[in-house]
């Protein structure tokens, strides 16, 4: 060899050039290390800043701003219960206009003020849900007719903002959505330590409403819940019988390759294509009612039903074919076998791939737009035919107002649920720890 | 008598006949179960599904065509008066009679649409009644037949588990089901757009303006339906979506796999499944609230002209979104590379680096790719980010700073809020949503295809 390559040389691994080659391999080998990292930094970056956002503007939305008034409740305008009927006080205080109360209270606080428009301004700094309020303390009591107590009102939506320092108070009055005007009685009552901040149940207790200070997700979760029971009802038998029949009974043939194909194939499918289902099925040609958690609930199954099966087949599988022998050399029948011995040891598997596929339909959003179930409803619906709207809908709705009160509104909600979404999660995880077993 | 309340007395009635016939067969044998061939549970099953099957089919009948029915017995009774305007007045007319129906203190005046109404209550209570009688004693009849054959003899197992295996099977074709109906419907109402508009203006025509005119004489709404735009601009929004997750879901798996150790992964790989478990909503909400503002301001410091709802920031969001898909998959492909050939490369001196780009991923090629084409469908499907973010203008535009519109955009908006269900405008949404499933199963049947064909086949 050496006589036909005269002019060969071993190389030199110490040359320069080949200490410079080495060098750049692996300043190349350390920057390609690094862009992995950095990819994955990245993600975790773009996930702290979603939900950190999300956090800090959704924390404010559990708190609401009051102010707190000498409310004179006085008898020409409510009536006095010690001379009337029970039924005759309840029909005047509900008819009776609180926003003279409201107004008379203010007029004591603020007497300087004469003009009639700004005296309505004035009024405008409570929530229009003060209204109702003050109606329930009288009719809880009748008693206060005549005194002057000092209550706690919500705020409006402006002030609340102001007070949780969201709107700028050096911006100028032009961009502001609180004039000076307002800002100076803003200030006067929080000198005299009449606004407070406090945790706002109604948040969590109460229906939708335009007003974002009185505005509640009780009823979305309501309907998100009845939502998700028709969806599991469906969606957990038809799944588990369906994966039980491809695992265990089904024969090879091209009908169950179709049926296979088929499932992974709607997987895939996106979930609007879905709504377009439900609304051309189950409202086209069922006329079931629109808007209703039971069409929601039946979209939302045929959605996670691929979900549910494949995770039932994968547990399904893992159970050792030991197990079927046992019980079949003891005389069972292959139904016996399955539902007395494959099916319960799955379990465990079937139920955290059906808790997963619940929190996908929990925080889906666009086949329900399909269904109608994207109205405004105050009410708390009852049944699975009532109109209602879901959790993730709501924080649809919400995101699209206007009013800068509902964006901390709408984070809460998120908050709210992607609490939920965890918790499931979490179930999930902790069930496939604690019962999954490894054969 | 409520659907529930039914519902409720049959599941009565079979547990019922459950008991009865299980006692029965006790009986019969002498009180010596091992006398009888099955299981005295075994006649109690046989009899509950032989009463829960033929009356929940009847009454099932009822719950899906009973309304249909006696619409159109109404219908057909009206009189013509009532649809002297035009032939599509009839769901006009029935849908002033539903009103009524639904809502007692209904504002509707007219005598003849109060007098359907009325008779609409009066047949639905007959036909829930006659429901009621028909599936109860389908019920009936069922279980008289099986407390007939309730023999100590009678092979209730054999016959109860062929019941179910039957139910197995129908649960599992459930699944073609839902897509044969997703076909159908969508086809159905495609073909009914496709008879006003045709095909080929829909595909190649370049103005999109589903507004139709409400009479005749107006002229400003044409109802223009070429989807090219929103064609364009859902494939603007799911380019930009993939220049964001490709590069960074394809690192992510290579790192994690490839350099990570165990505790890096314990922390991360949850982390990407948070990530792909925020529901869409909430990136929407993040994308027109945060991302979308951030670039119109960025815009603003740089001299350009950035969209407040610009798809450049839908296209961001939609690709945060993707990361975990395109990782997770990509994470699969990466690790069914065969140990030794990695190791053979790093036998011959190539660094990590160059294994992983000169070996390990020409041989995850198959799979990467088919991840990518995965998660395209799933930015081409993705409905609420771009509702939120992307704007409604269809225009045809290449530039990410404008506002785009999606064809899950267009489905939206045009199916939300009241309209009439035939009108071509309504009707288009379903087309819309045939070229969204035809595209999304084609991109997932290549996928498929891509890494069957091309799948390496190790040991």
């Amino acid at each position: 060899m050496s006589e036909t390559n005269k002019d060969f040389k071993p190389t030199d691994w110490h040359s320069d050039e080949m200490n410079a080659r080495i060098k750049r391999r692996y300043r190349k080998e350390k920057t390609f290390k690094a862009f992995g990292l950095g990819a994955v930094v990245v993600a975790a970056l773009f996930l702290v800043m979603l939900i950190g956002k999300i956090a800090s503007d959704g924390f404010f939305g559990f708190f609401q701003t009051s102010i707190e008034l000498d409310i004179p409740f006085e008898q020409s305008v409510l009536g006095n219960p010690r001379e009337m009927s029970p039924e005759a006080f309840q029909e005047q205080v509900k008819r009776a206009n609180m926003l003279r109360l409201i107004d008379a209270a203010m007029k004591e606080h603020f007497p300087e003020i004469t003009n009639r428009r700004e005296r309505r301004d004035l009024i405008r700094m409570v929530s229009t849900g003060a209204r109702g309020q003050l109606r329930d303390m009288i009719l809880a009591n009748p008693t206060l007719v005549g005194t002057t107590k000092r209550v706690s009102l919500l705020a409006s939506d402006d002030i609340d903002q102001l007070h949780k320092g969201k709107i700028d108070k050096n911006e100028p009055e032009a961009n502001r959505k609180v004039k000076d005007k307002e800002l100076g009685w803003y200030n006067k009552l929080e000198e005299e330590g009449r606004v407070t901040l406090h945790f706002h149940s109604t948040f969590l207790t109460h229906g939708d409403s335009r007003d974002p200070e009185m505005a509640g997700i009780w009823g979305a979760t309501v309907g998100s819940a009845l939502t998700l029971v028709v969806t599991l009802l469906i969606a957990f038998p038809i799944g588990v019988l369906a994966a039980i029949y491809l695992e265990e009974f089904a024969p090879k043939n091209r009908l169950t390759d179709l049926i296979e194909i088929n499932i992974n194939n709607l997987a895939a499918v996106p979930s609007i294509v879905f709504g377009l289902l439900g609304l051309a099925v189950f409202l086209g040609v069922m006329h079931l009612p629109r808007s209703a958690p039971l069409v929601g609930g039946l979209t939302l199954a045929l959605m996670t039903l691929p979900t549910i099966i494949i995770a039932s087949r994968a547990s399904i599988k893992a159970v050792p074919p030991s197990i079927r022998d046992a019980a079949r050399g003891l005389g069972a029948s292959p139904m016996q076998v399955v539902f007395h011995h494959v099916v319960p040891l799955a379990m465990p598997g079937i139920l955290t791939g059906t808790i997963i596929g619940m929190a996908q339909a929990l925080g889906e959003t666009a086949p329900l737009l399909m269904i109608g179930m994207v109205a405004f409803i105050v009410d708390i619906p009852g049944s699975v035919t009532d109109a209602a709207t879901a959790l993730p809908v709501q924080i649809f709705l919400w995101a699209d107002s206007p009013e800068r009160a509902f964006v901390e509104k709408t984070s809460a909600a998120i908050l709210v649920l992607l609490t939920f979404l965890i918790a499931m999660n979490g179930l999930a995880i902790w069930l496939r720890q604690k019962f999954e077993r490894h054969w | 008598m409520t659907s529930s309340a039914i519902f409720l007395i049959l599941v009565l009635l079979s547990l019922v006949s459950f008991a009865m016939t299980r006692q029965k067969a006790l009986t019969r044998a002498g009180g010596d179960p091992a006398k009888l061939h099955s299981l005295p549970r075994h006649y109690g099953y046989f009899a509950a599904t032989c009463v829960l099957l033929p009356s929940f089919f009847a009454f099932g009948i009822w719950l899906i065509f009973g309304k249909s029915i006696i619409e159109g017995l109404i219908v057909s009774g009206l009189p013509d008066r009532l649809f002297e305007v035009g032939t599509d007045q009839a769901t006009l007319v029935l849908n002033r009679i539903r009103l009524v129906v639904e809502n007692a203190s209904s504002p509707e005046t007219d005598p003849d649409i109060l007098a359907a109404a009325q008779k609409f209550n009066d047949l639905y209570i007959r036909g829930i009644w006659a429901a009621f009688a028909l599936s109860v004693s389908f019920g009936l009849v069922g279980f008289y037949l099986a407390s007939n054959r309730t023999q100590p003899d009678f092979r209730a197992r054999n016959k109860f588990e062929r019941i179910m295996l039957i139910a197995l099977a129908l649960s599992s074709v459930i699944a073609i089901a839902t897509t044969l109906g997703i076909v159908a419907s969508l086809l159905f109402e495609s073909l009914r757009f496709f008879h006003e508009v045709p095909v080929t203006e829909f595909v190649f025509g370049l103005h999109w303006s589903p507004q139709t005119a409400l009479r005749a004489d107006q002229v400003a709404s044409s109802g223009a339906f070429g989807a090219v735009p929103l064609f364009a601009g859902t494939l603007l929004i799911s380019f930009i979506a993939m220049l964001v997750a490709g590069p960074i879901g394809l690192l992510a798996a290579i790192y994690l796999t490839q350099y990570a150790n165990t505790k890096m992964r314990k922390i991360a790989k949850p982390m990407l499944e948070v990530l792909a478990g925020v529901p869409t909503v909430v990136y929407g909400f993040f994308a027109a609230l945060t991302v979308a503002p951030f670039f119109r301001d960025l815009g603003i410091t740089l001299g350009l002209d950035i969209a407040s709802e610009s798809a450049l920031a839908a296209g961001i969001v939609m690709g945060i979104m993707i990361i975990p898909f395109v990782s997770s998959l990509s994470d699969d492909a990466i690790t069914a590379v065969p140990k030794s050939l990695k190791d053979g490369s790093l036998a011959l001196g190539a660094t990590p680096s160059e294994t992983i780009t000169q070996v390990v991923l020409p041989a995850a090629l198959p799979g990467i790719v088919g991840a990518f084409l995965l998660a395209v469908s799933r930015a081409v499907g993705e409905t609420m980010i771009v509702v939120m973010a992307a704007g409604m203008q269809p225009k045809l535009t290449a530039n990410p700073f404008e506002a785009v519109t999606t064809v899950t955009v267009q489905i939206v908006a045009l199916l939300t809020g009241d309209q009439e269900f035939d009108s071509a405008k309504t009707l288009s949404a379903f087309a819309l949503g045939l070229a969204l499933f035809v595209s999304t199963m084609a991109l997932n049947v290549i996928a498929l295809k891509i890494v069957r064909k091309y799948r390496e086949v190790y040991d």
